[in-house]
């Protein structure tokens, strides 16, 4: 069976996972917003709703910046990793 | 490292690495920086390379590069739930060198070219990252890296779509979510000779498949596939702002379009062996960032440099000739030891010497074009619905073909709007 869900394909990638999260989210922000578009620009789906609140996992992150883009309260502290760490790509 | 560089080139990719190669030879001392462990473990693309930037570094790159297939047959398919129509175009001529096209996997080639740079006398350092910019005054004078301050005369960013150099500098503002594609890819991995029987290929030959229709619900973009030597990349591109305002996630769109029926069989028995994403600037030449600065110059996606025409969208091909203008401007700037904004401005000449700022000129209306929800709704739709129709024996008496189309056509879309697309895309396109 051929992985469909994104916490499948994500564990195919090789990552070289950093102790520090590089992007940090304002949760009192997003608990003012309605819209959410993290949840759909993130391909990695690294954020998620929860009891109405936004949360957000660094470890699958693919360092595309939609969720830098799409979010328009700068509810997200965006960075990339440190150098060395997250994702690798093989293929690319 | 506290050696005055000439150049200092940030990021080890096409724009990076053509830029770095071209300072190098030239005698420059140029260091280039990677933020990945190795240079294209940070980068993706959709998989195809087309033109003649590489050929004119390179005469005879598809002997050396580690290059996937060449590009022979080009096939454009319009999508509905559960029919296609497709146009498909093979030349003999596209399968002998120099070629016209390759199918390419990034992170072998990015490695493959940053040692290329490498060779020709730059120094290439990976698993660094430039967090910030030195200034001299109201000029750039090198970059801070690895917790050090390196300095150079002149600082190239070829950081990418999120360039961090570019917003430091105060060259690019926020970026809409409108002017971006995201682009998300699943490499799948066949045996050669399936791949070949699938869509008919022998040897070296390969294949590039764009696709638009159904699969997007109405959302500005397409999907693809390439054939890579043992690999198929198949993935979608579409417009960031319509992901979200529709309340729909890319994955969901590329697992539709895996299930198209004239895609899944192609897949079948395949093993994904990575999923992977990126964002493309698609806001064409309207959308650019200020391309130079006092001791800084950028280049590649950083800058914006990509042509999206709905037949093609191109990246690499702008990136590796924007980093070979960005170095012939840095060369001269060295003769005269002037790496001032004025000496600067004869980067955007080169580009419009080239066919970089040409091609964005020539095809600046079409963005806005590609933002017609008809072509990915109503055409795909008219198209399949009317061939069904004249290939469709039922028995019955049949109608002349303009009735058929008059038929399909009422109600799904008016005379007066196809002609007036048609007139938007001569117009743009």
């Amino acid at each position: 069976m051929k992985p469909t869900s994104i916490e499948d394909k994500l564990a195919v990638n090789k990552y070289d996972i950093d102790k520090e999260r590089h992007i940090q989210i304002r949760e009192d922000i997003c608990a003012t917003c309605e819209a959410h578009p993290c949840l759909y620009a993130c391909p990695a789906d690294c954020f998620k709703l929860r009891e109405e609140h936004i949360t957000f996992s660094y470890e699958g992150c693919l360092e595309c910046g939609s969720c830098r883009i799409v979010c328009d309260k700068e509810a997200v502290e965006w960075a990339l990793p440190r150098a060395g760490f997250g994702i690798c790509y093989l293929f690319g | 490292m506290n050696q005055k560089f000439d150049a200092i080139v940030v990021g080890a990719g096409p724009a990076g690495c053509a830029c770095g190669l071209t300072l190098a030879k030239a005698g420059l001392e140029t260091l280039i920086v990677e933020r990945g462990k190795f240079a294209g473990a940070k980068n993706m693309w959709g998989g195809a390379f087309y033109g003649p930037s590489l050929y004119e570094l390179f005469p005879d790159f598809w002997e050396k590069a580690p290059v996937e297939r060449y590009i022979l047959r080009h096939k454009y398919s319009l999508l509905t739930q559960d029919a296609s129509f497709s146009v498909d175009f093979t030349s003999k001529k596209y399968g002998k060198p120099p070629y016209n096209g390759f199918s390419v996997l990034r992170s072998k080639f990015d490695r493959w070219f940053a040692a290329k740079a490498e060779q020709a006398g730059a120094v290439v350092a990976t698993g660094l990252e430039a967090e910030d910019l030195l200034r001299e005054g109201n000029a750039v004078a090198g970059i801070k890296a690895g917790g050090d301050k390196l300095p150079a005369n002149v600082v190239i960013a070829c950081d990418g779509v999120n360039s961090i150099l570019a917003e430091k500098a105060g060259l690019i503002g926020k970026i809409s979510p409108r002017d971006i594609k995201l682009g998300v890819k699943e490499v799948i991995q066949l045996p050669r000779q399936l791949i070949e029987q699938r869509f008919n290929l022998h040897g070296e030959e390969g294949i590039a498949w764009e696709f638009i229709g159904s699969f997007s619900r109405g959302i500005p973009g397409g999907a693809f596939i390439y054939t890579n030597k043992e690999s198929l990349s198949i993935g979608i591109v579409v417009q960031l702002s319509a992901l979200t305002e529709k309340e729909i996630s890319a994955n969901d769109l590329l697992e539709d379009f895996k299930r198209h029926p004239e895609v899944e069989n192609l897949l079948a028995d395949g093993q994904l062996v990575e999923y992977s994403a990126h964002l493309v600037p698609v806001g064409g030449k309207a959308k650019m960032p200020t391309l130079y600065t006092d001791g800084m110059i950028v280049a590649g996606d950083a800058a914006g440099l990509t042509l999206t025409t709905g037949l093609v969208l191109e990246g690499a091909n702008f990136a590796i000739a924007s980093g070979k203008a960005a170095a012939e401007t840095v060369i001269r700037a060295k003769k005269t030891r002037d790496f001032s904004k004025q000496s600067l401005a004869r980067y955007p000449e080169l580009l419009e010497q080239n066919f970089v700022l040409k091609d964005l000129e020539t095809f600046k209306k079409a963005p806005l074009l590609l933002e017609n929800p008809r072509f990915y709704h109503q055409y795909p739709e008219l198209a399949c619905e009317l061939a069904e129709k004249i290939f469709t024996n039922d028995g019955k008496k049949r109608k002349k073909f303009w009735k058929m189309f008059r038929e399909s056509q009422r109600g799904r879309i008016s005379l007066w709007q196809m002609l007036r697309d048609l007139f938007r895309i001569k117009r743009a396109i």
